[in-house]
């Protein structure tokens, strides 16, 4: 028996993604008329009743945010959705994006209505520029039938969509970064105060909401809150979309309840491990999430249960890594991808990762130098406490739970050894 | 604003709302580490070396850009927060040029006093400096890129201060940099050459390009007579580098060191100054009388010429068409006096103390020859003669008062007031008002035209005419009159333009750490000066009198055109695109 779900992912194949006539034709854009008819904080409710944490990685209770970008005073506000999808091992906003683009704009135009804004921003991943004629139809469209523009479905309520790209760095994915990058600065993040919610794009105040979030928005709005809860567990209910990838049978964007077990995940859902290999680890939540052993393989797949492992969902990025990569080859594969990503701002990010890149390389060639996992260690804690923004706090997850779980691999038990003879 | 209580340490503060903790740290003696932090410019929070940690935050908190709240318990010197911040400072050093001695800035360098603070002699990082080919093609300023902290003050300078927009960051991550747009060196942009950025600058990551050595060699050439002229601002800044009491005076004793150096006579700029409200009163009459353009626009600032011939160049007309003081001088220095000194215009050399970087470009100018041989010779900082007492081992403080020699020793108090903002301004309506009404003046002082808002407007009235002036200082504001006068919306008709915050006393190369508190005492001495002389206008000066009577002849006048005015031209800058994306 299938251990996935279809909540968010209900519409997926049922219709045409190029055509509004087609998405009509299954009762599309019903989750908008509902919404146009209920109260501002009426949603609201439903959304908190929904407990729907951020689905962009931060898990941010989205009735909470809901609520605050309501209250904040303001004419003329925005909702962002955030399309950037920059954590390498995390494609399931894209399934959504390519299969079910009007889920999206429902969410945006109930976000917008809820909150009080007037305009909406996709701000699309650069690298999914091939889904962009896709979108941008579904805008288009969206806006000839009338549930874009002005005066909604004749209810008063008028909101745009516009569709931005950014130039392709993985910081734009923060909210702030995101923001500039739509203003036409360089990505890089801004100080905080003032918060986004009361000075976001073009100082107005802005609601950031992950795809995934928002299309489960327009799902509960559809069909009641009730169903979706009866999946998942008390402290993590309902569903999620992961994108599972890396070393197993069958990778992809899955929709499965809260509460699996990364062994159900990664073996009934994703098929094992190709070619009679053993599970080494996985990292959750993308390139910024932490690593786990093989060992702790039936960990549910939950918020609560995960933290107590010292994980997180994130994302939603599930890599699977077995017995063929060296585990100091895969923290340098994550180091690769920070120094590269670094906004390079501020010190502890450009400054840490230049050094401790350095060290992963010689731990990658064997030629490292006693004190070099404790340097390493030591500024990895620097920058995880002291960086400008999540990009530095997380981008050393990786090297220092691969130390945690993996010491044999960074020659630290043959020295233990050798201080006992 | 709200008091709210919090706790510092184990002291309890009670501060108002919307206070930093870093400020708030201040407040009670406690100095928390910073590097991009600088109180005059927005917050940056790029370095992080100000973290500190907040009880029930998970992690440490950057006191630069954290508000207080009530309650709030803060500890600045725990374990952790020592580790982290001497952490930090390792990695700032592990990419910065560590050859502190050889350094303009040794002794006076932020990141230096921090590694002092922190006791760091040697990590385990790897020091290999990563930076961009040092820029050194200008005559003003030298950006050494393997410095650079990042702090990102020059670019605050740059874009917000001046609105020049030469100095931004580029690339990422470990590829990020300071730099000018396409890392082309600052000569071949838009940079004015203000200094601003030096001025700033934590490290010695940007400074003035040194002539100390070239004067020396002067000085000791027994073929060369070595004259020195020094700029109004000087005197009032100069005794910071001696840590005295900001906005002390000290002419007398700068003087005295000048003469200790061996220069064979000491000038004083305030003379050109007063001869430059002689040339430009007289201009701007002139425009107001026999019709001209107007607004008419001062050309003392070099920085600003540099500007306007570069972003503005349709403008041009509006400038007025006298040199700088500087080269006023210079000029005469080569003409008048050598004449009179019975000395070859080539055996003089004219050196020049400035507050300004910018200065050191002008002089360069191909148009500013007389007599076949460059007006001024050198040109020295605030903090470069101030570098020169140092290693004469000249105790400045002891010095006894010394006296400007003649004919360039008289300087009035319209003269003195050049230095700060607004000074022009006021000295040229001192001089005007008299000139045009054959009357003297009521009161000395127009006060509105004084202090450091950004731009300052006065209507004066000379004979039954309304006369709207206005007074604009660094190019920020300078930018706001231009686009009134690009708009024929200007209602005024002179206007006096200072490229520096603060006039020349904030200049860039004034004495480092010139923060606004520091600019105030500077402009209170300014006008301590000028209260203090006898003489206040400059058209009263009798040895500009006596100059104009013996050799220039008039104002306007042949001579004088010939020596003290000049022309400028379109810096006609193009970026050539296909060659930059080669």
């Amino acid at each position: 028996m299938s251990k996935t779900v279809n909540i968010i992912t209900e519409n997926f194949g049922q219709y045409d993604p190029g055509s509004i006539d087609s998405y009509l034709s299954i009762d599309g854009f019903s989750a908008v008329k509902k919404a146009l008819t209920m109260s501002s904080s009426e949603i609201i409710e439903m959304t908190k009743k929904a407990a729907v944490k951020g689905r962009g990685g931060a898990a941010y209770d989205t009735g909470r945010k809901w609520a605050q970008a309501a209250s904040v005073p303001g004419e003329d506000k925005v909702v962002i959705c955030n399309a950037d999808e920059g954590e390498p091992c995390t494609f399931k906003d894209r399934s959504i994006l390519s299969k079910d683009p009007f889920r999206l704009i429902e969410g945006m135009i109930i976000a917008g209505y809820t909150v009080g804004a007037k305009n909406g921003y996709i701000y699309l991943r650069e690298e999914y520029r091939h889904l962009r004629p896709l979108i941008r139809n579904a805008i288009d469209e969206s806006w000839e039938k009338g549930f874009l523009g002005d005066n909604i479905l004749n209810t008063g309520f008028s909101f745009q969509i516009h569709l931005y790209s950014g130039a392709g760095a993985y910081v734009c994915g923060e909210g702030s970064t995101l923001i500039e990058s739509i203003e036409g600065k360089s990505g890089r993040p801004r100080i905080k105060p003032p918060f986004i919610k009361e000075c976001g794009l073009f100082q107005l105040p802005t609601l950031v909401n992950n795809v995934e979030t928002l299309a489960i928005a327009a799902a509960f709005i559809q069909h009641g809150v009730e169903e979706y809860l009866s999946h998942g567990t008390a402290g993590s209910p309902g569903t999620k979309i992961i994108s599972l990838a890396g070393n197993v049978k069958n990778p992809g964007a899955y929709e499965i309840p809260f509460g699996l077990t990364l062994r159900e995940i990664i073996y009934d859902i994703g098929g094992g491990i190709p070619d009679g290999h053993e599970l080494k680890l996985f990292q959750l939540g993308g390139a910024s999430g932490k690593i786990g052993p093989a060992s702790i393989i039936d960990t549910p797949y939950t918020y609560e249960d995960l933290s107590k492992e010292g994980l997180v969902v994130g994302s939603g990025g599930i890599l699977v890594v077995d017995d063929r990569t060296r585990v100091i080859d895969f923290v340098k594969s994550i180091q690769d991808f920070f120094i590269h990503e670094s906004c390079g701002k501020c010190t502890p990010c450009r400054e840490g990762n230049r050094q401790i890149a350095k060290i992963i390389d010689r731990f990658v060639d064997g030629s490292q130098r006693p004190d070099d996992l404790q340097t390493a260690e030591r500024f990895a804690n620097i920058m995880s406490n002291c960086a400008f923004c999540g990009l530095g706090e997380t981008a050393q997850s990786a090297l220092l739970s691969a130390i945690k779980h993996f010491p044999q691999e960074f020659g630290l038990t043959e020295v233990a050894e050798n201080e006992k003879h | 604003m709200k008091n709210i209580k919090i706790k510092i340490d184990t002291i309890d503060v009670i501060i108002p709302e919307g206070t930093t903790i870093l400020e708030a740290a201040k407040k009670v003696n406690i100095n928390i580490p910073h590097l991009c932090y600088h109180p005059d410019q927005a917050i940056k929070a790029n370095c992080r070396l100000c973290v500190v940690e907040v009880s029930g935050s998970r992690k440490l908190t950057a006191a630069c850009s954290s508000f207080v709240y009530e309650g709030m318990e803060v500890h600045t010197n725990s374990k952790k927060v020592r580790d982290m911040q001497k952490g930090i400072l390792e990695l700032i050093l592990a990419n910065h040029d560590q050859d502190c001695l050889k350094c303009l800035r040794n002794g006076n360098c932020e990141l230096q006093a921090l590694c002092q603070r922190f006791n760091i002699s040697k990590t385990n990082l790897e020091d290999t400096v990563d930076a961009l080919p040092l820029d050194d093609t200008n005559p003003s300023l030298i950006r050494d890129s393997a410095k650079c902290v990042k702090c990102n003050r020059c670019v605050d300078a740059c874009q917000k201060v001046q609105e020049v927009h030469v100095l931004t960051h580029s690339h990422r991550s470990v590829h990020y940099n300071i730099t000018p747009a396409y890392e082309m060196p600052l000569e071949q942009t838009f940079c004015v050459f203000c200094g601003q950025c030096a001025a700033v600058c934590p490290v010695g990551a940007i400074v003035e390009k040194d002539d100390t050595a070239k004067v020396w060699d002067a000085i000791y050439d027994p073929k060369k007579h070595v004259i020195v002229q020094v700029a109004p601002a000087v005197r009032v800044a100069l005794g910071d580098a001696f840590n005295l009491p900001k906005g002390t005076i000290v002419t007398g004793k700068m003087v005295a060191a000048l003469r200790r150096l061996g220069f064979d006579k000491i000038f004083d700029t305030n003379f050109t100054a007063d001869l430059t409200i002689m040339e430009e009163g007289n201009e701007l009459i002139q425009r107001l009388t026999k019709g001209g353009t107007l607004p008419m626009i001062t050309s003392c600032s070099p920085g600003w010429i540099n500007f306007i011939e570069g972003r503005y160049d349709h403008l041009l007309d509006h400038l007025s068409s006298c040199k700088s003081p500087q080269q006023m001088f210079g000029a005469l220095s080569k003409s008048y006096y050598s004449e009179m000194a019975g000395i070859d215009p080539k055996n003089v050399y004219t050196v020049s103390i400035m507050p300004c970087t910018a200065k050191k470009y002008e002089a360069q100018r191909p148009e500013m020859m007389t007599n076949g041989v460059p007006e001024v010779d050198a040109v020295l900082t605030t903090r470069e003669l101030a570098r020169m007492i140092q290693s004469a081992g000249i105790d400045f403080v002891g010095l006894e008062e010394d006296q400007f020699d003649n004919p360039f020793g008289i300087g009035t108090g319209a003269g003195a007031i050049f230095g700060a903002t607004g000074g022009v301004m006021e000295a040229a309506l001192r001089t005007a008002y008299e000139v045009i009404t054959g009357k003297g003046l009521p009161g000395l002082n127009f006060t509105e035209v004084r202090g450091l808002s950004g731009i300052k407007e006065s209507t004066v009235l000379i004979d039954g005419m309304e006369l709207k002036v206005a007074v604009a200082h660094s190019l920020g504001n300078a930018k706001i009159l231009l686009k009134q006068i690009e708009k024929g919306e200007s209602p005024y008709a002179f206007i006096e333009i200072m490229a520096c915050p603060g006039g020349c006393i904030g200049g860039g190369g004034q004495p480092i750490k010139s923060t606004r508190d520091v600019k105030e005492k500077r402009i209170e001495a300014i006008y301590k000066i000028d209260e203090d002389l006898p003489l206040r206008k400059s058209h009263k000066n009798p040895d500009v009198f006596k100059l104009y009577e013996n050799y220039l002849g008039e104002p306007l006048g042949h001579k004088s055109h010939q020596l003290l005015h000049t022309h400028y031209h379109s810096r006609g800058m193009k970026y050539n695109f296909s060659e930059l994306t080669k």
